[in-house]
């Protein structure tokens, strides 16, 4: 309950959003894009390290970027953002990684010569 | 309780419900660009022959841009915080700043597309560059949209000052704005470096 807090001066203040806070957040998520950077130009990572470190570094910039400027989670309960956040973040694993699993079952089940191709559709499509 | 403290606690109710309100809007366009995600995920390595991320992509001109776009949101926040501590003139200022830098990223990503397509490489190329333009031509389109808003916001303080609307404005434009640095990180992550490398 908010009954007893002072109205504020203005209601959309976001809690705690300082200068000191955005300047560190700013400052994290410059040096997380060098690092991923830099990971991505280097030749002696393997692509499959470079692809999971970028990934790892993406993840934090996001969570560091919801945190620090966008708030989430910094709100009293019910959390009404952190709830919309999470829908959110459910529909969009189920519909990428839904979408790459099923695409990558048709194309593994696709005949991928095109003299094979031909001859299924002649003989056995009966068109 | 007085009736200025309910009326105050009305208002403060009605001001989270806008922003409320803001945020399930974003959290929509998260799920839209999820599927433009997966559909450039999956569209990734179907180029027909012609060049993929590895040869198109400028990475060192790519990461400019991210830095531009991610300097205009902190410096969207700090627009924000000049509004709390009710300074006009670093308002105005720093709303220019964003701005700018903003202006600027949607600039080269222009100029990126325009090469590419001057190149041969327009979407109509492969299923890979329409993936890769609708991707990050939706993202470019909220930039723009974003700018627009930016520019009147900033003309409405300029002549008429901070009170009114302009607090709940600007604190929903802040969202947004940082919203589409979030957006960005994945396109950068994912579109340039992940396909930079295969």
């Amino acid at each position: 309950m908010s009954g007893h807090e002072k109205p504020q001066v203005s209601h959309f203040d976001p809690p705690h959003a300082t200068v000191r806070a955005y300047v560190y957040g700013f400052l994290s998520c410059v040096a997380l894009t060098l690092v991923a950077y830099a990971v991505a130009i280097t030749d002696s990572i393997s692509a499959t390290t470079a692809i999971a470190i970028i990934a790892a570094l993406a993840i934090v910039q996001c969570i560091v970027q919801l945190v620090g400027f966008l708030h989430v989670g910094n709100e009293f309960k019910p959390r009404w953002k952190l709830s919309v956040f999470i829908l959110m973040l459910s529909i969009v694993i189920i519909v990428v990684a839904g979408s790459l699993w099923i695409m990558n079952n048709l194309n593994y089940r696709m005949i991928h010569n095109p003299g094979e191709m031909r001859d299924y559709v002649e003989r056995q499509a009966g068109f | 309780m007085s009736v200025a403290a309910h009326h105050a606690q009305a208002e403060v109710a009605a001001a989270n419900r806008t922003v409320l309100g803001f945020w399930i809007y974003l959290m929509t366009d998260c799920m839209l660009f999820a599927a433009l995600f997966a559909t450039f995920a999956v569209m990734r390595g179907a180029t027909d022959g012609g060049p993929g991320g590895a040869e198109l992509f400028d990475l060192p001109y790519i990461l400019i841009e991210t830095m531009l776009l991610l300097t205009s949101s902190f410096t969207a926040g700090m627009a924000l915080i000049s509004l709390h501590k009710k300074k006009k003139q670093q308002v105005l200022l720093w709303l220019g700043v964003t701005f700018a830098l903003g202006a600027a990223f949607l600039g080269m990503e222009l100029y990126e597309f325009a090469v590419l397509a001057h190149e041969g490489y327009s979407w109509s190329r492969s299923g890979f560059l329409s993936a890769y333009f609708t991707l990050v031509g939706t993202h470019g389109l909220h930039i723009t949209f974003g700018l627009l808003w930016l520019l009147v916001m900033a003309v409405q303080i300029a002549r008429k000052g901070l009170g009114g609307n302009t607090v709940k404005r600007m604190t929903l434009f802040g969202m947004f704005w940082h919203f589409l640095d979030v957006i960005w990180i994945f396109i950068f992550s994912i579109v340039y470096l992940w396909s930079g490398l295969v």
